[in-house]
């Protein structure tokens, strides 16, 4: 066997970490969708008329949509009605404080390596933890609070600030946007909520962590960032599911607004369950994401690290609507036995002097799919507008793939759009000179990619880069023999 | 230390070390000549355990053990250093990040706790000094935009942090300005003591009036045809091969 093959055989070993369930009592309306069903998520959660509705219409759009079918994704059509929409642990009365949150659910984050405890308190990180769909406690809402910033679930945002909710939900997606989207506007169960007011410097990471654990549950966050004038947040999102036979459906969403001279950075690091190395099981992990860059001067920058799921279809992407407004996308996307990603941005450049960057690495190993689809349209009357993308896609083995698919759009010629792409193979001579100076042969793989990710690593917050390099090495374990 | 038996090894079918024999003692150097393509670089790789090439016969011990038996990364932690004739690149990865993760695997195989960051920093300041590497380099991606002389100045570095039992240097010396090879092999001497060796790869008597060999030996289509002591290399830059050719009857 070339020591290739034994790559990608072994590859094929790694064991997902964060497989296992816990038993909550679960609070959870039957499976299937239909009107009442959204009728009793907005009862359980005891909105407004107004959101009842805006979730109905979106719920009437979506029935008469078809699912996308134009990704370089192959996966089982999911049984929209087998699945169960909402889902809550069930837990005595809500929670006031964190040392009233469900032992068990605090027990599962610490199992996660998260702690809602003092410990990030310290390391100055706020959290939001959702699990299923429920939003069980945010840290650090009150220091926060004395600045005018807003963090707390979703559905707690549209109990104290329905003002806001109201006027910033679905005006980045809008509920009819895409088959997905529309399904999470009528069934969403809860998420994060975010609010910088003009001029705060958010002074720390805000932080969400999502997790499934129910079965034959979907889960449907939404999250919104709003950023006002002259404001800064960075804020990051994690999760993880449990190992389960079947596929289980993610579909979120996620709205940024960000005004005149804001800058939001948006990390995430996307470690769902990605099934078994046969590939049964695992997340289908179809998420909207986007930004709008609405004012002069802001400033969107996504990064994410994508390590899990079975089937990922997801395209963070930036509106430059003000002018010199700024889009930046990095990514890294590790797919390995069975998994499929696609997955990409899109850069609309509206605005004059817009600019906007694309790194994109792709590492595909055992038979996975790693695709690289990207927009980046230049409009009319974006003048000087520039972007700069690069792709590279690195590949262990040859029983994977790795496609890269960039659209370009240029209707104004004094644009200036750069794109470079780099396809490789993992060198056996890298491999073999770690191996020299005594690193052995897993390890040697586990530096040379995170090296080859170093541009997108960088971009995440220090805490969070460490967690993603051990990440993905953990993916990449057991990757040779 | 090192013993080489009848080595024979081929690479896709093609014999290239025909028969090697070859003994290292601590405290040693050895400078191994040959015209190119002899098998050089083959034997050097053959030694560090490159699994491209299949040893079709002969032993090879190391400090008492059978060296074949080892894994690449095995053989390093057992003390076997090579310096490579091409160092590989490896975008992304800085050699400070590439020294503290070998050293800590070695540390590891040797029962010892992974080095503080002080110590490490300490020892990287030494061994810099001692090849004059400047720290600018150290924080860069691997061997990537190295020039040539760079690259074989940061091989002699990561060999100072290593400090192995056998040291196999293959043309280090070539790509070197005049001022560098002197600092390297500076180097190279300051590594050496008794219980280490050296061996040295070259085409160019130059070297080896800086790091003085107890023995040469000429590498010729893959079987050591000649062994001599230091005069030999001195014999070979004046006369070339040819008469080596000649006495061992294969011209
Ligand atoms: N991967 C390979 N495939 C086929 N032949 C190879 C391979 N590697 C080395 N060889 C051959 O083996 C022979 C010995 O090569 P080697 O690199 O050991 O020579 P050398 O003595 O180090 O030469 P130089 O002085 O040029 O560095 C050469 O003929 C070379 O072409
Ligand atoms: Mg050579």
């Amino acid at each position: 066997m070339s020591k290739d093959d034994q790559i990608l055989e072994e590859f094929a070993s790694k064991e997902y970490e964060h497989g296992w369930t816990v038993d909550f009592e679960a609070d959870s309306a039957p499976p299937g969708l239909n009107e009442d069903i959204v009728r009793f998520i907005s009862a359980k959660k005891e909105e407004p008329e107004w959101l009842l509705e805006w979730r109905l219409k979106a719920y009437r759009n979506w029935r008469k949509m078809k699912e996308p079918k134009w990704a370089n994704v192959h996966y089982p059509k999911p049984d929209f009605e087998n699945i169960i929409y909402y889902s809550a642990p069930k837990a005595k009365d809500k929670p006031k404080s964190l040392d009233e949150v469900d032992p068990e659910m605090r027990k599962t984050f610490e199992r996660l390596g998260i702690s809602l405890t003092e410990q990030k308190r310290l390391t100055g990180v706020a959290v939001d933890a959702v699990m299923d769909s429920v939003s069980v406690g945010t840290t650090f809402k009150k220091q926060l609070g004395e600045l005018g910033i807003i963090f707390c679930s979703f559905s707690e945002a549209v109990k104290e600030h329905p003002e806001l909710v109201k006027k910033y939900i679905g005006s980045v997606v809008p509920s009819n946007d895409n088959f997905y989207a529309a399904l999470n506007s009528a069934v969403f169960s809860d998420g994060s909520f975010c609010y910088i007011p003009k001029g705060v410097r958010c002074p720390v990471e805000l932080s969400t962590y999502f997790r499934i654990n129910a079965a034959n549950t979907g889960q449907f966050e939404r999250t919104l960032i709003v950023a006002e004038d002259d404001s800064y947040v960075s804020y990051l999102e994690g999760c993880t599911a449990p190992m389960r036979d079947e596929n289980q459906l993610h579909a979120a969403v996620v709205e940024i607004y960000a005004a005149k001279n804001a800058e939001v950075k948006y990390s995430t690091v996307q470690n769902w369950y990605p099934g078994d190395k046969n590939g049964k099981g695992g997340i289908y992990n179809f998420v909207t994401k986007r930004g709008i860059c609405a004012g002069d001067y802001a400033k969107i920058a996504w990064t994410q690290v994508e390590t899990g799921s079975a089937v990922t279809w997801k395209y963070p992407s930036c509106i430059l609507k003000g002018d010199y407004s700024q889009g930046e996308f990095y990514s890294v996307a590790v797919t390995n036995n069975m998994q499929q990603a696609d997955t990409g941005t899109k850069m609309i450049h509206i605005g004059k002097n817009t600019k906007s960057r694309i790194v994109s690495k792709g590492v595909s190993g055992g038979k996975s799919q790693n695709s690289y689809r990207g927009l980046v349209e230049i409009h009319k009357r974006a003048e000087n507008s520039r972007n700069f993308s690069q792709c590279d896609s690195l590949l262990m083995g040859d029983k994977c793939g790795a496609h890269t698919f960039p659209y370009i759009e240029i209707k104004n010629s004094s644009a200036q759009v750069e794109h470079e792409a780099t396809t490789s193979k993992i060198g056996e001579d890298q491999i073999f000179y770690c191996q020299q100076r005594g690193i052995d042969e897993e390890s040697a793989v586990a530096l040379i990619v995170n090296g080859y990710c170093k541009e997108v690593l960088n971009n995440l917050p220090m805490e969070f880069a460490v967690e993603a390099q051990k990440l993905l090495a953990l993916t990449l374990e057991g990757s040779v023999g | 230390m090192l013993s080489i038996k009848d080595l024979h090894a081929s690479i896709e079918g093609k014999e290239i070390l025909k028969g090697i024999n070859l003994e290292v003692k601590p405290g040693e150097v050895h400078a191994i000549m040959g015209p190119n393509g002899s098998g050089k670089s083959t034997l050097a790789s053959v030694l560090a355990g490159r699994e491209d090439f299949t040893v079709d016969s002969g032993e090879i011990t190391f400090k008492g053990n059978d060296l074949l038996e080892l894994e690449a990364d095995e053989r390093a932690k057992e003390g076997v250093f090579l310096a490579f004739q091409y160092p590989i690149e490896i975008p992304g990865v800085t050699t400070t990040n590439f020294m503290k993760t070998a050293l800590n695997k070695i540390r590891e195989h040797k029962g010892l706790e992974p080095l503080d960051a002080v110590s490490f920093l300490s020892r990287m300041k030494e061994k810099m000094k001692l090849v004059e590497i400047d720290q600018t380099l150290l924080s860069r991606s691997l061997n990537e935009g190295f020039s040539g002389g760079e690259k074989k100045r940061n091989e002699i570095f990561q060999m100072a942090m290593l400090e192995p039992t056998l040291s196999i240097l293959d043309e280090t010396d070539s790509g070197l300005d005049i001022d560098a090879l002197r600092i390297v092999a500076n180097g190279v001497n300051k590594l050496k003591n008794e219980d280490n060796a050296t061996i040295v790869v070259t085409h160019y008597q130059r070297l080896l009036d800086y790091i003085v060999p107890d023995f040469v030996h000429v590498l010729f289509d893959g079987k050591i045809v000649k062994t001599g002591g230091k005069e030999l290399a001195h014999k070979l830059e004046e006369k070339g091969y040819d008469w080596i050719k000649e006495e061992a009857g294969v011209a």
